[in-house]
């Protein structure tokens, strides 16, 4: 694999590294609706990076095409180098593999436990045994803090666990890619921390790359390293880089610092 | 030699020392030292263990599991456990054992006896019933309700569910009913013919249809198009808080939800009993005047003469009540649903059989009824 790590980062000029994800002025339609147009940027292995944007912005359509659910109209998307949507579905399929998603609201199936959840892509991508694929299963679990939930179904657990326990699905296949879909939308202050502090040590101990969409500004600025912000009216990406140097930045876009402020400098310093 | 995991045990007096290296993928199985090392720490001599790793050139969860499962046979025997492992490594470790089990949170899997199950399920059966005459009355209070005026179901609701149940069901209506005509009318000839009564086609076709086919084409078909339509509906309404949505709202859901598909069905599906009936008589019409060539204007005065008007009546009867089931069993099921996507395939499921099996029970208790009362 050609890509960089953090530290090679320091010491070779970025343009030697392959990313591990580049995306190349890329546009997405529905029909003649234009959702997005142009949109560029890289994210590099060990990445977490922010997708950012108000409402209708096509921040979870832009993540649906990084996943392959929905072709883009324009524009190229390569993981590794590799090609992503001119390549055959096997090539897709075969990307895909690398990476984890979590969805909004976990989409764990609901007529499995999460054990079986978590198993089900070990059984079928893997040659583990049924006894191992078990352990895998409850180590997922455990390090997704729902050690003991094995045999629960997901309609019995609160919604803070199901995205545990859809974060564990993610995980099963240990993808070097993970997506994350509004990963604390929905969560108390302190499941979020907690659920940031995972992230941010998946990142360091697993090397995991992470493309999350979010609008919760104090976990943004907590562990993104690199982002987008995209823009509803002139619908494409208006602000690139790492957030919190986004805020500092004298030159960023207007709504990208309306966003970045929760509404400007002015309700900032009433805070 | 480093593209194989490797586990190296050393026992110095009572410190166990397992060394982990190599190459840990989960395509690899584990080294057989693996297992030994798991005994290793049951025996009862040792009392401290220590994690390390010498040229670990790469892992993943494989290494990460078998590592999880020395600390936790350490933890059972309470033996205290020292890590000399790589960063990564080992606050994944930390990390799995961070949120201890809840307590109370395990599961025993235990099957139940046969006879435990059975009685269960009669045990069961009672609160069902229960259940199931709580909902119809709810809606006899929604019905007296829709009579003193103060109903809160919408009339767009109302004729949206006609329009549904009613005109979009006929297409369907039209081949089943007409193909029914078709099949009753061959069936009768076959035998009816030995004995060159060919005319009677007329009369058989014309009573099974009025009296009891039509309705039952009609309801089978509504309760597999229209009834699972209703439970999934509603199902997924519940699933997504939208019926608790309305009950916040103070609007009883059976007045909103339930009244108007009730009502609509009922209505309509008198309708489409008799839009089958006619459907079914050109069918065996068809029958008799291309096949057994009996003449057009013979065969209707036939229907005519040997079809009193009381069958078509019968026939309504037996229609309204098999819309009254569909309906009621359709919404039950689905506000009864759970709020998961599996508990909405069987309320559809559930809604379906009980439709069609109240229908052919009502079936046999007004054939029997008609029968005493000899309509």
């Amino acid at each position: 694999m050609v890509g960089c790590t953090a530290q090679d980062k320091q010491t070779r000029p970025l343009e030697d590294c392959v990313p591990r994800i580049r995306v190349r002025e890329l546009s997405v339609a529905f029909g003649s609706y234009v959702l997005m147009s142009k949109v560029s940027f890289d994210v590099q292995p060990g990445d977490i990076f922010m997708i950012m944007g108000g409402s209708g912005c096509g921040k979870s359509t832009l993540l649906r095409v990084l996943m392959g659910l929905k072709e883009p109209s324009a524009g190229t998307v390569q993981y590794d180098g590799t090609d992503f949507w001119n390549g055959t579905a096997n090539t897709r399929s075969e990307l895909m593999r690398g990476t984890g998603v979590l969805f909004q609201n976990g989409a764990l199936w609901s007529s499995m436990t999460l054990a079986e959840n978590v198993q089900l892509p070990l059984q079928l991508y893997t040659d583990m045994d049924e006894a191992m694929i078990r352990e895998y299963a409850s180590l997922k679990l455990a390090l997704a803090g729902l050690a003991g939930f094995e045999d629960y179904y997901p309609s019995e657990i609160s919604g803070g666990m199901r995205k545990r326990a859809g974060l564990a699905r993610a995980m099963a296949l240990d993808p070097p890619i993970l997506f994350l879909d509004e990963p604390s939308a929905g969560l108390d202050p302190v499941s979020s921390r907690l659920l940031d502090d995972l992230i941010l040590e998946l990142r360091e101990s697993l090397g995991t790359t992470f493309v999350i969409v979010s609008h919760e500004l104090a976990s943004i600025f907590a562990i993104a390293n690199n982002g987008i912000f995209l823009d509803a009216q002139t619908r494409t990406a208006t602000a690139h880089g790492d957030p919190n140097a986004l805020l500092r930045a004298p030159d960023t876009e207007a709504n990208a610092r309306l966003f970045l402020t929760r509404g400007g400098a002015k309700a900032e310093a009433t805070t | 030699m480093d593209t194989c995991p490797q586990v190296v045990i050393q026992v110095r007096e009572k410190l166990l020392h397992i060394c982990v290296g190599g190459c840990w993928n989960r395509n690899i199985p584990w080294p057989q030292e693996a297992g030994d090392a798991l005994r290793a720490i049951v025996d009862a001599r040792i009392s401290n263990v220590r994690l390390e790793s010498t040229e670990l050139v790469q892992w993943d969860s494989s290494l990460l599991v078998f590592l999880c499962q020395v600390v936790k046979a350490a933890k059972e025997r309470s033996i205290p456990v020292q890590t000399a492992l790589p960063h990564g490594l080992d606050r994944m470790l930390k990390l799995a054992f961070a949120v201890p089990p809840k307590e109370g949170s395990g599961r025993e899997n235990h099957k139940e006896q046969l006879f435990a199950r059975v009685g269960a399920c009669v045990l069961g059966l009672l609160p069902r019933i229960g259940d199931f005459l709580s909902f119809l009355g709810e809606l006899v209070f929604s019905f007296r309700r829709l009579l003193l005026g103060k109903t809160q179901m919408r009339l767009q609701d109302l004729f949206s569910a006609m329009h549904e149940c009613g005109i979009q069901a006929l297409p369907i209506i039209s081949l089943t009913s007409l193909l029914f005509g078709l099949i009753l009318a061959f069936v009768g000839a076959v035998q009816l013919t030995q004995f060159g009564a060919q005319i009677y086609v007329a009369g058989l076709v014309g009573i099974g249809m009025l009296r009891v086919m039509g309705a039952i084409m009609v309801g089978v078909v509504m309760s597999g198009r229209v009834g699972a339509a209703y439970a999934a509906l509603i199902g997924t309404m519940q699933v997504n808080e939208e019926v608790d949505a309305l009950s916040t709202l103070g609007v009883s859901p059976h007045d909103f939800l339930v009244l108007p598909r009730v009502l609509a069905l009922m209505g309509m599906v008198p309708l489409l009993t008799l839009y089958a009936d006619l459907m079914g008589l050109v069918g065996g019409f068809m029958v008799g005047t291309l096949m057994l060539d009996l003449n057009p204007m013979e065969y209707l005065n036939a229907t005519v003469t040997m079809v009193p008007f009381k069958h078509v009546i019968v026939g309504l009867v037996y229609g309204t009540t098999f819309g009254g089931i569909v309906a009621l069993f359709g919404c039950y099921h689905g506000i009864r649903c759970g709020r998961s996507a599996q508990a909405v395939g069987q309320a559809t499921t559930t809604a379906v059989v009980h439709s069609i099996v109240g229908i052919i029970v009502a079936t046999a208790v007004i054939t029997i009824v008609c029968n005493v009362l000899g309509v």
